[in-house]
């Protein structure tokens, strides 16, 4: 079931969008699942902020209607959404203690003395805050302060998702861990819908069940971390997922075959006939440098080799072919390079092929 | 200060310049006071020593007494009005756009008037027979209002005047304070459905504390040395209903040539600026952030 | 919205009104001010700035206030300057007594210094001129700088220092080069604020001076004479002190917000 649903939702600042720049939210239709553990990842100023925003009421969209369930709350403050937010920068009411932070929501609400009291305990209990329950919260480290700014919105009985704005940010990178841990076990014990803004991919890829990519203020994909790399149905999505990303090589189509410099590559037959529909237009072959192998010298595509780093378990040799820059990554390079030239092979069923920057030809598309 | 600072007492070099003409200006005229204030001056050059007794005067004197509890009524009444309708201005006024910089010169306005000259401003303004303000109260709202001969109408003017004069202060601290605080507490508090109230007690003013330990500082020290508007505007007076410390004093050493007596209170005066500020500096720096913590 | 611009509206009509009613005042004769309550001139005259204009001792002693002001910000600042840097970057015997004992000075009342200081300056042959008001005025104005200035410079991070002196900087030169660039808008509220209170000070500009350099505002208690008041002249002269004020404050006017929380927000 879809919990938080946009139509035709898009958003401009400046309030009247005329042509697609002047937007930092194109005009989308997207469904969040209930109870999903979401990524939205993209680098800054892509519009992941303002999407969150759009959900949790603080900004409301220039254009379409949001969603819960089938209520429309595009009208409705943040308040009287069931949305809690975390942000960047741990947001803490200094003068309070903990507890009394945790219980703000609440008294708000002019909830019974005796539920907070017994909310707040349990969302402690859950978080580890029951030791520093007393204290005051402008004196506890960046960690303890985003759990506290978490718990506030746990502790509503009725809250149904959670945004996080880059919540890590300002957490120490061995903290950083165990908090995200933290986050999926309240995840499971909770089924809270959980939003997870980041451009961190590492970050995305541990958290989310799903992922979804955005780039110039449009959702580019929405998937598995697997899918997202395995298939990028976008050459953005291939380049910004992975380290180092998807290499791309310019081709053009002949038949059933792609053609890079002299040398053929054999398509698949959904590829090959997608190809011929898409008709004119750039091609691109897409593959992961963990996927590239090397050849037998004479047979493949020789590369010819212009760096090659030792990153501990495997060699990143960086490659030129017919313009086209190549990572690769292999366990043994030196074994296959000589005279400064690589062969290398690509296997056909990691071979992704891209008309205009987007996939085309592979069942995960016809599936959808 | 903050504590991540290299140890090197050769910075000492960077500081004497300033300490010395510091001390010039002020510790020897200090010593100059406190030697004064031990003896009794006759006259310039004949003086005997009298010591202590010179601060037990002071302490049971009348006209000290009398100006130095004015001196606190009206400390503690224009902080009472300066300081909210300070914060309320700041709360009032636009975050950004093209107002902001005119709203900006009118606040400041007002401290950037000598001293004198808001006397002046208000002794016109103020005045029955020239002034907008004083026909205004005795003609439109037929209130016997003349600050020359009425001891409440002198204060509610001075008081007024002060008011006028100092609010913009606060203002602007408060402002610059509110300016700092970051967009997300307030997404946050909406989210967390806080009420304006709410808002304003739990995240502005706690943010606040910072500017308005400064605010509140020097509009004590400001208000308690107070001169040249009540005297330019009432002379003192009626009879010496508006005559405040600095000016008792000022008329005690040159009206009455008494140096020595004049220097006592002066001392004394100077001490109860000081404990009180100290004693404001702590409180306020205190509050919100021990209570509760163990 | 609409309730906030109205009580915002209000309180900028009763800064303005006052100061209004001074400057209107300073075009109307004599007469008609004594006479009747006019919101407008009737006869607009320039008579009472003519009148100050072509005083020798009215120009002189604006000149004479200019001048104190100034002086003193031009001793003030470079005194100040390697002041508070000692505080924000060093950590040596007595800086905290040193520091207090700094701020205690913007607590002194003048009152209790205005004999000592007479005599002070007479003796070292200073009284009645500029330079005595100017050196007096540091009394408060250089321990204000200094605390505004420490703000500022300890919102720059130290690691900017480590870096320049890594680098090969020596003192003097990461300081013009570097340093003083990042703390400028620190220097012009300090500037600002030095300007403001040496201005509007006028007790011990009174007692320093009697003649040779008698402050403009001194010279406006001349216009009180036992035959009555020049209303005119007074409002003229009023008007005239508020010009310095409105130019600094315009140069500095997006900057006032930052300024007056000190660089301490």
């Amino acid at each position: 079931m879809a919990l938080i649903r946009f139509d035709g939702v898009a958003h401009s600042y400046s309030g009247h969008a005329e042509k697609p720049a002047d937007y930092a939210l194109q005009p989308m239709n997207f469904s969040w699942d209930d109870g999903g553990a979401y990524a939205l990842l993209g680098p800054s100023g892509c519009g992941k902020s303002t999407l969150l925003n759009i959900c949790s009421g603080l900004l409301k969209p220039s254009e379409g209607r949001v969603f819960f369930g089938d209520r429309d709350v595009t009208d409705l403050s943040p308040e009287r959404r069931n949305i809690a937010q975390v942000f960047q920068f741990p947001v803490l009411y200094d003068s309070m203690s903990v507890y009394d932070n945790l219980a703000f929501p609440l008294r708000n609400r002019k909830v019974q003395r005796s539920h907070i009291d017994r909310r707040v305990r349990e969302v402690a209990e859950m978080l580890d805050l029951g030791s520093v329950l007393k204290r005051r919260a402008s004196g506890l480290g960046a960690e303890l302060k985003q759990k506290i700014s978490m718990g506030r919105g746990l502790v509503r009985d009725d809250t149904s998702a959670i945004l996080f704005d880059e919540p890590l940010t300002v957490i120490d990178p061995q903290l950083k861990w165990r908090l995200r841990r933290q986050l999926k076990e309240v995840h499971k014990q909770f089924s809270h819908t959980m939003i997870y803004v980041t451009h961190d991919q590492i970050e995305a890829l541990t958290f989310a069940d799903k992922v979804v990519v955005m780039s110039d203020g449009e959702i580019v994909q929405v998937g598995t971390p697997q899918e997202l790399f395995e298939r990028p149905e976008h050459t953005f999505v291939g380049f910004f997922i992975g380290s180092p990303g998807m290499n791309f090589i310019e081709c053009r189509i002949d038949g059933d075959s792609a053609v890079i410099g002299e040398r053929r590559v054999s398509l698949s037959a959904s590829q090959a006939n997608a190809a011929a529909q898409a008709g004119s237009g750039d091609f691109k072959l897409g593959i992961r440098p963990e996927f590239v192998e090397a050849a037998r010298p004479g047979e493949g595509f020789a590369a010819r080799v212009t760096a090659v780093a030792d990153m501990g378990e495997f060699h990143l040799v960086t490659a030129d072919l017919d313009g086209n820059e190549l990572k690769i990554k292999l366990p043994d390079a030196h074994a296959h390079i000589q005279d400064d030239t690589l062969h290398v092979q690509f296997p056909s069923e990691w071979l992704c092929l891209y008309h205009n920057e987007r996939l085309i030809g592979h069942e995960v598309e016809v599936a959808a | 200060m903050n504590n991540n600072r290299f140890a090197d007492n050769r910075a000492w070099f960077l500081v004497l310049p300033a300490t010395l003409l510091v001390a010039f200006s002020s510790l020897i005229p200090f010593i100059a006071v406190v030697n004064y204030s031990l003896q009794i001056v006759f006259n310039m050059n004949t003086h005997s020593f009298v010591g202590w007794s010179t601060f037990h005067d002071a302490l049971t004197n009348e006209e000290f007494r009398g100006a130095l509890g004015r001196q606190v009524l009206f400390t503690a009444i224009v902080l009472a009005i300066e300081v909210p309708l300070g914060i309320g201005v700041a709360l009032t006024m636009p975050r950004s756009g093209r107002a902001v910089g005119p709203i900006m010169v009118v606040l400041a306005l007002p401290l950037l008037v000598p001293w004198n000259v808001v006397g002046l401003i208000w002794q016109i303004f103020a005045r029955g027979d020239i002034g907008l303000f004083g026909a205004f109260v005795n003609n439109v709202l037929h209130i016997n209002y003349n600050y020359a001969t009425g001891s409440v109408s002198a204060w509610f003017t001075v008081v007024l005047m002060s008011v006028w004069h100092w609010t913009s202060l606060i203002a602007l601290l408060c402002y610059a304070g509110l300016c700092a605080i970051p967009g997300a507490f307030y997404q946050a508090a909406r989210i967390d459905g806080a009420s304006r109230w709410a808002v304003f007690r739990f995240i502005e003013l706690p943010k606040l504390r910072g500017v308005l330990t400064i605010a509140i500082l020097l509009r004590f020290v400001y208000s308690f040395k107070v001169y040249a508007e009540p005297l330019t505007v009432t002379g003192g007076g009626p009879g010496s209903s508006t005559t405040f410390m600095t000016e008792m004093l000022t008329n005690t050493a040159i009206g009455q040539f008494a140096y020595g007596k004049a220097a006592a209170y002066g001392l004394l005066y100077f001490l109860i600026i000081l404990l009180i500020s100290y004693v404001f500096y702590i409180v306020l720096t205190r509050v919100g952030t021990s209570e509760g913590d163990q | 919205m609409t309730i906030r611009r109205i009580c915002l509206t209000l309180f900028i009509l009763f800064l303005l009104i006052p100061i209004y009613w001074l400057v209107m005042m300073s075009f109307k004769s004599n007469t008609e001010i004594t006479s009747q309550l006019t919101f407008f001139p009737k006869d607009w005259t320039l008579v009472h700035y003519h009148d100050i204009f072509n005083s020798g001792k009215w120009t002189g002693s604006f000149l004479h206030s200019l001048s104190y002001v100034a002086l003193n910000v031009a001793i003030t600042l470079p005194l100040a300057i390697p002041a508070a840097y000692a505080f924000s970057r060093y950590d040596f015997l007595a800086d905290k007594h040193l520091f207090f004992w700094f701020l205690t000075n913007l607590m002194a009342p003048p009152a209790v210094f205005l004999i000592p200081y007479f005599q002070l300056y007479h003796s070292i042959h200073l009284f009645d001129t500029v330079y005595a008001v100017a050196l007096a005025h540091t009394l408060f104005n250089l321990p204000l700088a200094v605390w505004i200035l420490e703000g500022f410079m300890s919102g720059v991070p130290r690691e900017i220092d480590e870096t320049a002196y890594l680098d090969g900087y020596s003192l003097p030169r990461f300081f013009i080069k570097i340093f003083l660039p990042l703390i400028g808008s620190g220097i012009g509220v300090a500037a600002f604020f030095c300007f403001m209170f040496s201005w509007i000070e006028l007790l011990l500009a009174n007692t320093l001076t009697s003649s040779n350099a008698m402050p403009f505002a001194t010279m406006m208690s001349s216009a009180f004479t036992a035959s009555g008041t020049d209303w005119g002249i007074l409002a003229a002269a009023g008007t005239l002190t508020l010009i310095p004020g409105v130019l600094v404050i315009w140069f500095v006017r997006h900057r006032i917000a930052s300024g007056f929380a000190l660089g301490r927000v």
